[in-house]
């Protein structure tokens, strides 16, 4: 019995040990978004190559996906193609927010790397990603026909996401 | 910048927020961009009279509890809060357990020998020591 | 990692060199302890951190050295801080030893003492240096920030604390054997565990270098091999070590007892404060962040035990005390210690409890020295003789100046987080702000060319608020912000007018346009207090290893005295 006691220390050690491996795996700074399954903030933004604002109240009924991004953003360009792609099969359509970007710079990087948004709304100052907890670029947000967020992408898109956990959702969602 | 409403506040506040693009900074102490909107949204908050509470309730709607260098004191965190006084609470339970063990080992061994000395006799290890010391005393300076 | 191998080699020297007077068995189970320690380090160096690997082809230019460690500060933090976590490896060294020998007497005690004290002042001067360096080249005034990193050099010190205070126990009366054995191996694998926190990624840190997952996994398995394996001869073998000598209720024992608590419990909570993010994310609870707010709140309330017996502890006898006789020993340190709180309005910040309680705290152990210091060079004659001082250990003195130390060092964080100030502001030149009865004015704004960067350097002129305008300046300071061209990399450098008394710093962060910058001043009263208390406890720690005891050749001095001196050292009291 007197030895049990003397195996305490080797004990916590494989604890923490433990916990250590299985932290391996994870991001300590990715920031998971608080708004799943809650409303998606509401804003009135103008848009980059049209006139007059745009409110996501004009998607009700849709499933569509929101993507923050802007021609600073260097993962962007790598992401780019993948949203040309779903835009191209018409899974879903997408909405662009250009972020703390100058609207020049914006028009000339879609023409550059194609535009696959349906829509391109321009947050200049920044408060309606602040609103969305963005905090980079790029991030795409799953919205539903009710107008909640359903997931958030943060980061760019690979073609594993795409395929086995974006798709999927989208049709989950769809069928409803 | 000078035109801040209540520079303490601010400051108070931001350096109890996390920056969220670096690595282990405040709201108050770093100049990323996102940092210094979100520091003008505190400012601006404040100028509308919110309160602390409120404005710490702003950033965790929208980032969650991930932006707090206080952690709140809620379900998942209670270990945390908790933790180091429950150990303060154990370890004085367990020096004062080690203290009774050796207090009653003294006072077996005097019961075995059915005298009245007034410490308990020294082990070979205690015998060792005091010639060491004994040793110390004896060798010139 | 490189100098943690060379730092490794040079310990692992020098107790290959100076153990001579150590039982041979005893040598060579320390020396190849820390063979295989080196062994899994040389292999993690070869193949996960190769420095010898070559870029092929070279690269036209190099990317610089990271503007933050362009410093001498910076030269020196890692060589100090590496020798104490290094160093920690003999305290180690000599715990698995000793298990596996199965000997732990005095004599084992004695010899671990003074390579642990060495590690442990050099990791005190390390992570000072570390703080210090922080404190001017950061930029936001700041000297510690419980960062992940910090933490992990912090958790060996609280340890290597527990470490030298148990070892004395030890030494002196035989006893906390298995104790102490723990305590070694303890700190040594939370170096270990420092390393790996810094290298694997798990954790964010401004600190964090090389965080690479493939080199957590090689850490973490070094880890398991060389913590769990020790841990594991410890489950086996310290039950056969024993408990040695009895001692009372309240006793210079138990005082340390309490103390060791203290200090391991502070080192868990650290501990906990560091993990609890990754355990909850791992385990899909959430993700928070844990900050400065919690570890203050909690880690300063843990010490203040501490910071009593650190006092009443060295006026206890051994094995049993009592307190009538200590408490009237110590009455002036107490009426100093109240005195002191309930001055602390006169600071002029108006009454802050924490405050007072600092510098209660800060006058109680400086009194408490002062007190056991005159105890120490009193006669039976009630006189004071500094001759005195010589019939008393080396290692005593040495005691009393690290305690001392720590005084100073509350003292320090004390009055500067309760009096400093600080405004943040645009400036442009020629305006001039005041804070605390100094004048700023901002005269001049210039650019300098550097050898790798370009620099703005503002022209700081400093006077008192009643000095005349025409007065010279008392100080004038150049803050810099600097852009190393290398990697468009900017930086801030703070201008600092620094003294014992208090430190004035200024520093440019962002420009604003039209020459405007945003400039902030702080006024630091006693700050470098902090880092001199850190000075005079490892100052401490080096005093006490002079102690001649440990320079004596035990072998030689064994065969002489048993024989001359007989069975008379055995009748002597202990």
């Amino acid at each position: 019995m007197k030895t049990l006691r003397f195996l305490i220390p080797v004990a916590i050690f494989a604890t923490i040990g433990w916990f250590l491996l299985k932290g391996l795996d994870r991001d300590p700074r990715q920031v998971p978004s608080p708004l799943i399954n809650k409303p998606a903030p509401a804003f009135s933004l103008p848009q980059l190559e049209q006139a007059g604002n745009w409110s996501p109240d004009s998607m009700r009924g849709q499933v569509w996906l929101l993507n923050v991004w802007g021609s600073w953003c260097a993962a962007c360009v790598i992401e780019h193609p993948l949203l040309n792609q779903l835009a191209e099969n018409k899974v879903v359509p997408i909405v662009g927010l250009a972020w703390k970007d100058v609207p020049d710079n914006s028009i000339a990087w879609l023409r550059k790397y194609g535009n696959p948004y349906s829509v391109v709304v321009t947050d200049r100052a920044g408060q309606v990603a602040i609103d969305w907890g963005v905090y980079g670029a790029p991030e795409t947000f799953l919205i539903d026909q009710q107008g909640v967020i359903r997931y958030k992408q943060i980061g760019p898109f690979t073609p594993e996401i795409i395929r086995d956990e974006l798709l999927p959702m989208v049709r989950k969602l769809q069928s409803r | 910048m000078s035109e801040t409403a209540d520079p303490a506040r601010l400051k108070k506040l931001s350096e109890e927020l996390r920056c969220l693009v670096c690595q282990n900074q405040t709201l108050a102490d770093s100049n990323a961009e996102l940092a210094v909107d979100l520091r003008r949204q505190v400012e601006t908050m404040i100028s509308a009279g919110r309160s602390d509470r409120e404005i710490r309730d702003y950033m965790v709607e929208r980032y969650g509890d991930f932006v707090l260098y206080r952690p709140p004191m809620q379900g998942n965190t209670l270990a945390l809060w908790l933790g180091p006084f429950a150990m303060l609470a154990g370890g004085g339970l367990i020096w004062w357990l080690v203290q009774r063990r050796s207090h009653l080992a003294a006072q077996a061994s005097l019961a075995d020998r059915g005298s009245a000395q007034v410490s308990a006799p020294p082990d070979q290890a205690e015998l060792n020591n005091r010639r060491d010391r004994a040793r110390d005393l004896l060798r010139p300076r | 990692m490189l100098l943690w191998v060379l730092m490794l080699a040079g310990w692992t020297a020098a107790v290959a060199v100076w153990s001579g007077s150590l039982p041979q068995i005893l040598r060579v189970r320390i020396l190849s302890t820390l063979g295989l320690v080196t062994i899994g380090f040389v292999l993690f160096l070869l193949y996960t951190s190769n420095p010898f690997d070559r870029l092929i082809p070279a690269p036209a230019d190099g990317r610089d050295l990271n503007p933050l460690l362009q410093d001498p500060g910076m030269v020196f933090h890692p060589p100090l801080l590496y020798m104490g976590y290094v160093g920690l490896s003999v305290a180690f060294a000599f715990a698995v030893a000793g298990l596996i020998g199965g000997r732990f007497d005095a004599a084992w005690a004695r010899w671990a003492r003074p390579w642990t004290t060495v590690a442990w002042a050099f990791l005190t001067l390390g992570i000072a240096l570390g703080s210090f360096w922080a404190y001017y080249e950061l930029g936001w005034g700041g000297w510690w920030f419980w960062d992940p990193v910090e933490n992990a050099s912090f958790m060996p010190w609280l340890v290597a604390t527990a470490l030298i205070h148990s070892l004395a126990v030890t030494e002196k009366r035989s006893t906390f054997r298995s104790w102490t054995v723990l305590l070694a191996i303890l700190g040594f694998s939370l170096s270990l565990l420092g390393t790996f926190l810094v290298r694997s990624g798990v954790l964010t840190s401004v600190h964090a270098f090389a965080t690479d997952p493939a080199r957590g996994v090689f850490i973490l398995i070094f880890l398991a091999l060389v913590v769990g394996g020790s841990l594991l001869l410890f489950a086996f073998r310290a039950p056969a070590i024993g408990n040695g000598s009895s001692f009372g209720l309240i006793s210079r024992e138990s005082m340390l007892l309490a103390n060791n608590v203290v200090l391991i419990v502070a080192m868990a909570a650290v501990m906990l404060g560091t993990l609890y993010p990754l355990v909850l994310d791992t385990l899909d609870l959430g993700k928070i962040s844990v900050g400065p707010p919690y570890f203050d709140a909690v880690f300063f309330p843990l010490m203040a035990p501490a910071m009593f017996l650190m006092v009443v502890g060295p006026l206890a006898r051994w094995k049993a005390a009592e307190v009538p006789d200590l408490a009237r020993r110590l009455r002036w340190a107490f009426a100093v210690a109240v005195a002191a709180a309930l001055l602390q309005p006169l600071t002029g910040v108006g009454f802050r409890p924490l405050a007072a309680i600092g510098l209660a705290f800060g006058l109680w152990i400086t009194a408490g020295v002062m007190i056991g210091i005159l105890e120490m060079l009193r006669g039976p004659d009630q006189r004071l003789s500094l001759r005195r001082a010589r019939m008393h250990p080396t290692s005593i003195w040495g005691m009393q100046l690290a305690h001392l130390g720590v005084a100073v060092f509350v003292l320090g964080v004390t009055v500067v987080n309760s009096t400093e100030t600080e405004r943040e502001l645009r400036m442009a030149p020629g305006q001039h702000v005041e804070l605390s009865g100094w004048r700023f004015d901002f005269t001049q704004l210039s650019t300098v060319r550097g050898p790798n960067y370009d620099a703005t350097r503002g022209r700081f002129e400093l006077r008192r608020t009643d000095d005349a305008a025409e007065a010279p300046p008392r100080a004038v300071l150049f803050p810099e912000k600097r852009i190393y061209r290398a990697q468009n990399q900017p930086m801030t450098e703070a201008a600092i007018d620094r003294s014992l008394i208090r430190d004035i710093y200024v520093s440019m962060g962002e420009p604003l346009g039209a020459d405007n910058w945003a400039v902030r001043v702080h006024i630091k009263p006693l700050i470098n207090w902090i880092w001199l208390g850190c000075v005079l406890m490892a100052l401490g720690g080096f005093v006490a290893i002079a102690d001649r005891r440990y320079r004596r050749r035990l072998a030689q001095q064994e065969g002489r005295i048993t024989s001359g001196q007989g069975s008379a050292a055995g009748g002597l009291a202990g």
